[in-house]
């Protein structure tokens, strides 16, 4: 797929991400720059000798180095390497992240859930007691909702799948769900939303409808098969499948059951959508089907003949129905293959061979989901909701082939 | 293992009560010069309200959990919402609080609130015609974008100064939020705020926001 050594494609996703990075959250400090890890080495013939040793916990192949992209610092995110990864489960270390006030260290030992407000009895659970009560494994992705901000209000050729839209992840997340917690402390006929409220020194919070706690969301303490991640919410987060990441609230520590929303920070100044007409979406839970192609992609640079064009396909209201590619830069379209099983609300894996001519062209990839939605246009989403709209960018995205095989963002 | 059956055999009771419930609007808050505009953005999404409460809910795992007591209720229970429910006793004055953002905020955020990059930009005005959607251009502020006065108590409350959120007392909160709504043209030098002020100030942009109107569906919104 690409005639670049390790090293030299490592040395353009680090000076992209210098570039590109910064474009991806609103005002932040300089994103840090990955230092290039070292390069593998091995023997000549490795069967004429044994081996490394028997170990604890294993480590990836020195040969193999993706890795995270870091945007600021306390303030922060750290964008997933779509474009080096397969399938559709991303890996614990790589599971993106966004935080507001730093990454909390938290002692499960001393953590409690308080579950208050409209109730009949106001509770605490400890995490043991969460992992007492009926668990839930699902699979799920999880996408902040400014993801994509950057592709779209600063897009640059040398942007990655990982620039372009790295803050969309998907695995197995374990928890209990809430209506389970919420039928030992019962629900008061008045309560209408809930508040979910974090333990870190933001103490982010959102309301959502009670409709969602009763229905799917899930307060999950594993990701993959091990516990969360510090950066991922430890020890126990709320999961709310198909709502923007937001909502999810991290190191959860009180839940309250309320009547009206309560206009918190990150519901009203953040996370709203400005639109076309002078006014601003509020509420705007659901992330639309959405797709990219993550190979090939920048940096890649490919060679003539059979190319697997494959990527990620989403939809926050259930399951991926089609994505169907264009290798002619939307003129026609083709139906890709979906790796089955199909989830609702997860990434899906798509796959399509093209056999490239040698000809500049650009691929495209473009999702239905089950209720029939259709992946806009950028010319469509940007009539509709403005050239100053804010998240929410799930249009389609497009990439260049060059004459001499670059892959390039096409801006 | 039973009990993991008992939820699955258990038929779920369809609480059509609750499900009409959630379809009423939401009264807008009390005190606030509502309008029938910011009555819509409170009321609950429709494609979500549209979803029947069919799930039992009697408790089934007594001894997992304990009661929480009200000394655990009352350190956490700090939100503030745009009713002005939660706001504690105390006031602020614009004088006191001028003199606290000098020491506790100017530093990230400018000495008129004008921002230190990348900490944001606090005062400001226009555009006076909302037109964000259009402009990427266009910078938010207290001013020209947050729809609740009360906000400001509750997220300063909770997440500042950056480097000690929590540390203000509600005098020191109140005075701040005042200097604030000041800097923004908000209200006046004089208005001392409280409890019951607060929720009444009516900001710049309030009726801007509107309800999500995306459905689950083939139309692009």
């Amino acid at each position: 797929m690409s005639d670049d050594t390790p090293i030299s494609r490592r040395a353009v996703i680090a000076g992209a991400a210098a570039t590109a990075g910064a474009a991806l959250l609103e005002k932040l400090p300089s994103p840090t720059i990955p230092q290039n890890p070292p390069q593998g080495t091995a023997p000549a013939d490795p069967s004429t000798a044994p081996g490394a040793p028997t170990s604890g916990a294993s480590v990836r192949s020195a040969f193999e180095t993706p890795a995270r992209a870091p945007v600021g610092i306390l303030t922060g995110a750290s964008l997933t390497p779509l474009h080096q990864l397969t399938g559709s489960i991303t890996p614990n270390d790589l599971l993106f992240e966004r935080h507001h006030s730093g990454v909390p260290t938290i002692d499960p030992r001393r953590y409690k859930l308080l579950v208050h407000g409209l109730v009949d009895r106001s509770m605490t659970f400890t995490l043991d007691d969460l992992k007492r009560l009926p668990s839930a494994s699902r699979i799920y992705f999880l996408e902040c909702s400014g993801n994509g901000r950057g592709a779209y209000r600063d897009p640059k050729p040398e942007m990655t799948p990982q620039q372009v839209d790295g803050m969309t992840s998907n695995g197995e997340w374990t928890g209990v769900p809430l209506r389970i917690l919420l039928q030992e402390t019962g629900v008061k006929r008045s309560a209408s939303w809930f508040l979910a409220e974090g333990g870190d020194a933001a103490k982010v919070s959102r309301s959502i409808p009670m409709a969602k706690a009763l229905d799917d969301a899930l307060i999950a303490y594993a990701f993959n098969g091990e516990p969360l991640r510090p950066s991922n919410g430890y020890p126990a987060r709320l999961l709310l499948p198909g709502y923007e990441g937001s909502t999810c609230i991290k190191w959860l520590r009180r839940i309250k059951l309320i009547v009206q929303p309560n206009m918190s920070k990150d519901e009203t100044s953040k996370y709203t959508d400005p639109l076309a007409n002078g006014t601003a979406r509020q509420f705007s839970f659901a992330m639309d089907a959405k797709s990219i192609v993550t190979s090939p992609a920048h940096p890649a640079r490919i060679e003539r003949g059979w190319h697997e064009i494959t990527g990620i396909a989403w939809s926050g209201h259930g399951k991926i129905a089609r994505v169907e590619v264009s290798t002619d830069g939307g003129r026609t379209w083709e139906i890709a293959e979906l790796q089955e099983p199909v989830l609702s609300k997860a990434h899906t894996r798509f796959r399509h061979m093209w056999n490239w001519g040698g000809g500049p062209t650009t691929l495209m990839s473009r999702a239905t989901d089950e209720a029939g939605y259709i992946q806009p246009t950028r010319a469509v989403f940007e009539a509709t909701r403005g050239k100053g709209t804010d998240y929410h960018y799930n249009y389609i995205r497009a990439w260049n082939v060059e004459q001499d095989g670059r892959v390039m963002f096409a801006v | 293992m039973k009990m993991r059956g008992g939820i699955a055999a258990i038929p779920f009771l369809a609480l059509a009560q609750l499900a009409c419930e959630t379809k009423r609007e939401v009264p807008p808050p009390s005190g606030a010069n509502s309008t029938p505009a910011a009555a819509a953005a409170i009321a609950p999404p429709a494609s979500e309200s549209d979803v029947p409460r069919a799930v039992d809910l009697r408790p089934h795992y007594r001894g997992i959990g304990r009661a929480a007591t009200a000394a655990e209720v009352r350190a956490w229970n700090i939100d503030v919402n745009g009713s002005g429910a939660g706001l504690p006793k105390g006031r602020g004055t614009y004088a006191r609080g001028a003199q606290l953002y000098a020491q506790q905020c100017a530093s990230c955020h400018g000495p008129k609130g004008e921002g230190i990059a990348p900490n944001p930009r606090l005062v400001g005005r226009e555009p006076s015609d909302f037109s964000f959607g259009t402009d990427p251009k266009l910078v938010k502020t207290i001013g020209n974008y947050w729809p609740y006065a009360t906000t400001l108590y509750d997220y300063i409350n909770r997440s500042m100064p950056f480097n000690t959120p929590g540390s203000l007392p509600p005098d020191d909160l109140y005075s701040v939020v005042a200097f604030l709504l000041v800097e923004n043209r908000v209200i006046d030098t004089s208005l001392v705020i409280d409890a019951k002020s607060l929720p009444r100030v009516r900001m710049p942009a309030h009726d801007r926001f509107v309800q999500d109107d995306r459905k689950a569906g083939a139309t692009f919104k």
